[in-house]
């Protein structure tokens, strides 16, 4: 899978908006490295010293010239007028966008080191991966995503380069920002404030699909839970439940309550474990819950000495959970 | 040399020094303990800002070693995140502020003819304050487990961030070995900078009116100024910090209600007049060094004045630029994106100027001048990379990635580095009376210029391929591996560089000739005396009538005051 998130090959209507006004900031820096390196280039070749006998006579003296003084520094001034008026625009077209009535509405809520992704109104909690919608170009179908910013230990920041620039996650504050996207496919991004010692591997995936598809998604998201199929993964469920699992996470529907790992309720449809720390499957779930502090150092979740046996029932209990 | 102000064939007698009977080695330690010259502090400034550097910069070896590779396990997580703390710290606050502050305390009052600063002592209590600051910091890593055994030196960035800092999320004393650090060496900062500005104010010899004064002494004294304003703030959210950790206050405490914002308010409005702090002395070094071999004057030195002054107002006012990510609204964004566009317009004036200097010139390639010219390209690169980090939007996606790590390292090593080595070749004579050796010293320009464009310049790609910094380790595949891996080879060529340096410094000081008085054949006062100067700088205190007083001397036929 292709993983490069270029903030020049941008996706998403912030994106873009930002992407044109860096393009004109690059020519214009680009067109001033090249006129000043040129100058500088010519007066150290042209006036460099030459031969012992050029050394006995000092070169006129000049000691400034107002006019030529007036020149550099009111072409300076002009460059800089011309950007502050594109820096001027794109903050506002970016930051006071208008969002229509039916625009999705998202909650991130930054941990140490993971995100919880909440839907208000669907009353849907997931971890690490934002699925929504993609946007029309057309104006009347937009359907642009807003995303609230909270945390809940540390200052994060939320950046997924194509869909849009940094917004940071604040604990005490609610931040926003929003996200328009126009194709379908997984986009990758990271949270961009140190934000202590796992601070790398936070890692976050916006994955958009179709409307349909994200209907779909929802309504997924929404069934309710499979009683577990196999003997082994109904022990499982009696193990999550006798052990301390249940204090630090969710399980819809059930008595696991706990608010301070990652919901668990749809665990399988992420692709993902430890917020990108590894590809989510059987082998790496069993590892995670041998020692979640092999794959991930320093990350929150203790070592729980899990017997052999347990591991393997939970991990098939958790494998059940889709 | 025709002039009247050292008389060549007139001996001072050796001025008895305590504890001359003792051991060389026990001498010099006593020397260096009790002095309160403000030359020796200079270079003692000097020499432990460069010993500093060394160890940090090793650190940073550390850190490309380890993001050579995706998926990398050379350096632990923990690890990792002391180092570039440590690295970005130290590199500030103990090896940029103590050269810069070296080489005031050693040029400006020989530029200004006076026979020492204005309170010898406190610039003597001004660098051991400094220098136990560093010893501190660097102690963290023996000292910082205390009684909670957790924790080794800092982790939590040179910004240090709240509530990262708080004691929930940053448990042991790594954290306060950070505040009382920076604490200690605000005060060796403050003390030094009010001795500069009454240094510059008060005990300039006869004639050297301020427009007369050499652009360096110039710089420093608005440099000193704006230490004098920005470090109070420092300071303050130091002690609101350990207040937090110890007394119970809520400043920074967002779970008690405090905010996490005010901290970063408090911090960039310290910390961007710090970058102009840092970067002010380079443009001192470099308006001294480029006329001299450009053979002219400084072109426009009023303009380079005002420049100066200008950047220094401006800059008190675009800390937030640091923020554009913390949802401030649209109006505050645009206000501090506009005031920091603004810092472009002086900062050209000043390029074209020395341009402008070097225009119709002969310019001699000595090594200060190369280091010179290599500065005016890089910091025109770190120049605008700064205007793009200045437009809010394009920030967005810059800030806190790769590319602010490539610039700032533009600006802190292309920048202000090259004008330190181009300084300290230009004064070494003056300072040890030997000449800088002029092969080594080319290598080490060669070599450290493709190491630093080497490991730098791909960090601006990796930036824009949405790398973050401060991140231990990254999974292949995302567009990262190549330019990390070209990134941590240029840091060989570094290294090779510096030993060039390092060698030449040693070298240039046993084998080298004799400098004399004035082997730059240059203008200011310090090269009126000889090298090295004695304890009281000048026999008798001379007296100016230009900007250029030795000019005058040798071209009594041209001289420079019938032209101001």
């Amino acid at each position: 899978m292709r993983q490069v998130s270029d903030m020049f090959e941008p996706l998403s209507r912030p994106a873009e908006m930002i992407h044109q006004s860096a393009l004109l900031v690059l020519l214009i820096t680009a067109g001033i490295f090249v006129v000043v390196t040129a100058m500088l280039v010519y007066v150290v070749w042209k006036f460099r010293h030459r031969g012992a006998e050029d050394k006995l006579q000092e070169p006129p003296q000049i000691y400034g010239s107002s006019h030529i003084e007036l020149a550099w520094t009111v072409i300076p001034i002009l460059i800089t007028f011309v950007l502050i008026l594109v820096t001027s625009r794109t903050i506002g077209e970016v930051q006071n966008a208008p969002m229509p009535k039916n625009a999705i509405q998202v909650k991130l809520i930054g941990h140490q080191w993971w995100w919880e992704v909440r839907y208000p109104e669907e009353g849907i909690v997931t971890a690490n991966e934002i699925h929504v919608p993609v946007s029309s170009r057309a104006v009347e179908r937009r359907l642009p995503t807003a995303i609230l910013l909270e945390s809940a230990d540390v200052i994060h920041s939320f950046w997924v380069p194509q869909l849009t620039g940094k917004t940071d996650l604040i604990p005490n504050r609610t931040n926003k920002t929003w996200i328009e996207p126009f194709a379908t496919g997984t986009f990758f991004g990271s949270c961009a404030a140190f934000c202590g010692l796992q601070h790398a591997n936070m890692l976050l995936r916006v994955i958009l699909h179709e409307p349909e598809d994200y209907q779909r998604w929802l309504a997924k998201m929404k069934a309710s839970a499979k009683a577990p199929a196999s003997p082994l993964a109904e022990q499982g469920r009696k193990d999550f439940f006798a052990n301390s699992c249940v204090n630090c996470h969710q399980i819809d529907g059930t008595i696991a309550k706990g608010g301070f790992g990652p919901n668990l309720t749809k665990l399988m449809t992420r692709q993902t474990l430890g917020a990108g720390v590894a590809p989510l499957n059987q082998k790496n779930l069993s590892e995670w819950l041998r020692d979640p502090q092999k794959l991930k150092v320093g990350c929150l979740m203790p070592d729980m000495k899990l017997q052999a046996s347990q591991i393997d029932s939970i991990t098939a209990y958790l494998m059940t959970l889709e | 040399m025709n002039t009247d102000i050292v008389d060549e064939n007139f001996q001072m007698p050796e001025p008895e020094r305590i504890g001359q009977e003792r051991g060389a080695l026990t001498r010099i330690a006593q020397e260096m303990v009790f002095t309160v010259d403000h030359k020796i502090l200079g270079l003692m400034y000097i020499a432990s800002g460069l010993i500093f550097f060394v160890v940090s910069g090793l650190m940073a070896v550390a850190i490309r070693v380890q993001l050579a590779v995706p998926g990398n396990h050379a350096v632990p997580p923990d690890v990792f995140n002391r180092l570039f703390t440590m690295h970005g710290t130290a590199m500030v606050f103990l090896v940029g502020m103590p050269i810069i502050f070296g080489f005031a305390n050693y040029l400006v009052p020989l530029m200004i003819g006076a026979r020492d600063m204005a309170f010898p002592r406190m610039n003597a209590f001004g660098f051991w304050v400094f220098f136990f600051s560093g010893v501190l910091l660097y102690f963290s890593y023996l000292g910082a487990p205390g009684l909670y055994a957790a924790g080794s030196a800092p982790d939590v960035g040179w910004f240090a961030y709240s509530p990262l800092t708080g004691r929930a999320f940053s448990r042991g004393h790594s954290t306060d070995y950070w505040t009382l650090s920076l604490l200690l060496g605000g005060i060796g900062s403050m003390a030094t900078s009010i001795n500069i500005i009454v240094t510059t104010v008060c005990m300039r010899c006869k004639g050297m009116t301020l427009g007369r004064m050499p652009l360096f002494v110039w710089l420093f004294l608005v440099v000193a100024l704006m230490v004098i304003i920005a470090l109070p703030p420092l300071s303050a959210c130091q002690i609101m910090l350990t207040l937090d950790r110890y007394c119970g206050a809520r400043f920074f405490d967002t779970q008690a209600g405090g905010s996490a914002v005010l901290w970063q308010h408090f911090f960039w409005i310290f910390g961007h007049p710090e970058v102009y702090i840092l970067i002010l002395p380079g443009f001192a070094i470099a308006s001294e060094v480029i006329p001299v071999f450009s053979r002219k004057p400084i072109f426009g030195y009023p303009v380079m004045v005002a420049a100066s002054v200008m950047i220094a107002f401006i800059s008190l006012g675009v800390w937030a630029h640091h923020m554009f990510t913390v949802g401030m609204s649209s109006l505050g964004n645009t206000f501090f994106a506009i005031s920091t566009l603004l810092v472009a317009i002086p900062t050209g004036i000043k390029i074209f100027n020395w341009i402008g200097t070097m225009y119709g010139g002969k310019l001699r390639f000595e090594l200060p001048m190369l280091f010179c010219i290599g500065f005016l390209f890089q910091f025109l690169i770190a120049g605008l990379t700064g205007v793009m980090l200045a437009i809010a939007s394009f920030d967005w996606q810059l800030n806190d990635s790769y590319f602010v790590v490539a610039h700032f390292h533009y600006v802190l090593i292309g920048g202000l580095l090259y004008t330190i080595f181009a300084g300290i070749y230009y004064w070494y004579p003056k300072a040890l009376g030997k000449m800088p050796n002029w092969k080594l010293g080319l290598w080490h320009f060669i070599v450290f210029t493709i190491g630093f464009h080497v490991t730098f310049f791909p960090q601006h790609i990796s930036g824009f391929l949405g790398m973050p910094r401060r991140i231990y380790t990254y999974e292949a595949g995302r567009g990262w591996d190549l330019w990390n891996l070209i990134s941590s080879i240029g840091v060989i060529f570094q290294i090779v560089g510096i030993l060039f340096f390092v060698v030449n410094l040693i070298y240039s000081y046993i084998w080298e000739k004799d400098a004399g008085d004035d082997p730059w054949d240059a203008w200011s006062l310090e090269w009126a005396t000889t090298s090295p100067p004695p304890p009281y700088n000048f026999e008798t205190i001379p007296e100016v009538r230009s900007r250029r007083p030795l000019w005058d001397l040798k071209h009594p036929e041209d001289p420079d005051w019938k032209f101001e």
